[in-house]
């Protein structure tokens, strides 16, 4: 964990290919399930996928293939009934902070915290700093979101797109080995997004995080991600995984990336298995 | 289809950034005055002793339903000689002990209800029980138990208190948002962390709501056992002295005793249960 940690936050200092070939995140042939009242559900069948260091790994399908349920379990807030997910080699067996969770939600901050709080909050409540440090480290990450005039606000005097803000400066403060990211740009308006979405690139390109990414829209896939890999619904198989280098990449045969994944996803192809 | 009709002139403004009046302007005095929650309830009080006043002079039988100047001053008399006072604070004494010991309860309760399964079984049942049971059909019982004393009465206060309290909060935890019980979780907090630092905070507009319920019924309670039993310990409460002064017929120094009690409640609510809320729940926007 520790190790990782200092990886995650010195990748910038170091060429990421040095240890790219080691997965950071492995997903083996994962199952989930979870209970209704009256139904034992399953979310996803067999997932096997590979996260590399400094990856802007994309999870894209349509709603009902277990995205967010696989993200649930990679932040170890559910196990899997068959297969294995583990991080730097070591089996994920609950939360905690070396994978920090970006909801959709935007009550995920405490609103019994200003917004400095919230993220020293979370630095203290890990262990990882003390009170002083992490009030350095908070002001740092929150004029990296810039909200810099903001670290005193409460969370419900601010827009949506500035608690999502919060949000990222809060996950980007504790430095994990992953950021998990569960359509965190969902609920906000078009304008909005597009503008988050651009300042997500801008802040990878500072710090070269890795980040987990889940998604139903293509155009956010396709401008956020570096890997796509692509979910069937009812339950969530791999359907593919796709490099990707932005909105305008063009596939071998010479068509562009979103038409293709729109074809694979509405089966206008026939689908292709990659292991 | 028709596009020479569709064809319409671009426009392009240039936006002025002077001549539109105010964007921001503060509030005249009279109308930041009439803003004041403080001020308007100060009306509807002055507004309330007014018609008192007008409908007991109307009335003329100071026996059945004295005026407000006379209840004002037996009121100032009861605090002066110092009685009002005496049996104000004998009153206040037992109800914040029964009070303080029903909140522990409750909180040892809902802490047992909200780790386990069958602890929370075992509240739910309870509250289901004993919450529409009222205190005072109690207290024959807790005589019996406690003899005649401080300890009975406390008894029913924490009956009182107890199943109200314990109620909200534990629907309050039951309801805490499950994004702020991951993040929670994510973060790495321990059992009590958690319960300080989430659950807590996150349910604390129920809790207040058990807290200013369970304060009211302790009050009811109160002033009713001690009209049932009179004194205890010495020196009667408030309830002794309403029910002594109508003993000897002197009504207004029972509208005096009413009044108190009446005093305390606005007191309480406006000056705690308000200011804390105010710096909690409404501060932080959590308020529906």
């Amino acid at each position: 964990m520790s190790e990782g940690l200092a990886a995650g936050s010195g990748g910038h200092s170091q060429p990421a290919s040095s240890n790219a070939a080691l997965p950071l995140l492995s997903v083996e042939g994962v199952t989930l399930q979870y209970r209704t009242t009256d139904h034992l559900v399953t979310a996803t069948y067999r997932v096997s996928f590979d996260v590399l260091r400094s990856d802007r790994f994309v999870i894209l399908g349509p709603s009902g293939c277990g995205k967010s349920t696989l993200l649930k379990a990679v932040g170890g807030f559910i196990q899997p009934v068959e297969g294995r997910i583990s991080l730097n080699g070591h089996p994920i067996s609950k939360p905690g902070p070396d994978r920090v969770m970006v909801f959709q939600e935007f009550d995920q901050l405490l609103p019994w915290k200003s917004v400095k709080e919230n993220i020293v909050f979370a630095l203290t409540s890990s262990g990882r700093l003390g009170r002083k440090e992490a009030i350095d480290k908070a002001l740092h990450y929150i004029h990296k979101v810039n909200l810099s005039g903001f670290s005193e606000s409460l969370p419900h005097t601010l827009s949506g797109g500035m608690k999502q803000r919060v949000a990222i400066a809060r996950g980007m403060a504790m430095e994990p080995d992953i950021l998990l990211m569960d359509e965190p740009f969902a609920a906000l308006d078009a304008l909005t997004r597009g503008k988050m979405q651009e300042e997500l690139l801008q802040l990878w390109e500072d710090t070269r995080f890795t980040v987990l990414f889940v998604t139903h829209s293509i155009p956010e896939a396709v401008r956020i991600g570096n890997r796509i890999l692509l979910l069937s619904a009812h339950p969530g198989q791999v359907k593919a995984e796709l490099d990707c280098k932005g909105i305008d990449t063009v596939r071998p045969s010479g068509e562009p990336i979103v038409q293709y994944i729109e074809e694979l996803l509405f089966q206008k192809r026939g689908g292709i298995a990659h292991a | 289809m028709h596009e020479e009709t569709t064809k319409r002139p671009e426009i392009i403004n240039t936006v002025t950034d002077t001549g539109f009046g105010v964007v921001e302007k503060p509030l005249t005095a009279s109308e930041r005055v009439v803003n004041n929650g403080v001020f308007r309830k100060c009306i509807v009080l002055l507004f309330l002793a007014l018609v008192w006043e007008a409908y007991a002079q109307w009335q003329n039988n100071p026996l059945l339903f004295p005026t407000f100047s006379d209840t004002m001053s037996a009121f100032i008399s009861g605090v002066w000689s110092g009685k009002l006072l005496m049996a104000t604070w004998s009153s206040l004494t037992v109800l914040v002990k029964g009070y303080a010991v029903g909140m522990l309860f409750a909180a040892i309760f809902t802490a047992f209800a909200s780790a386990t399964r069958v602890g929370s079984d075992i509240l739910e049942t309870l509250t289901s029980m004993f919450n529409p049971l009222p205190s005072i059909a109690l207290l024959p019982l807790a005589m019996i138990w406690f003899g005649l004393g401080e300890g009975s009465i406390i008894f029913v206060l924490i009956h009182a208190v107890l199943w109200s309290v314990a109620l909200n909060t534990h629907s309050g935890f039951k309801s805490v948002s499950p994004t702020w019980r991951m993040v929670g979780r994510n973060y790495g907090l321990s059992r009590v962390g958690y319960v300080a630092k989430i659950l807590i905070p996150g349910a604390f507009p129920s809790i207040l709501t058990g807290m200013k319920i369970g304060w009211a019924f302790a009050w009811r309670t109160l002033i009713a056992a001690e009209l049932v039993f009179g004194a205890s310990s010495g020196s009667g409460g408030l309830g002794w002295f309403i029910f002594q002064n109508k003993n000897m017929l002197d009504i207004p120094n029972v509208f005096a005793g009413l009044l108190t009690v009446i005093i305390f409640g606005l007191l309480v609510e406006n000056l705690i249960f308000k200011v804390v809320e105010k710096r909690t729940i409404h501060k932080w926007g959590m308020h529906s």
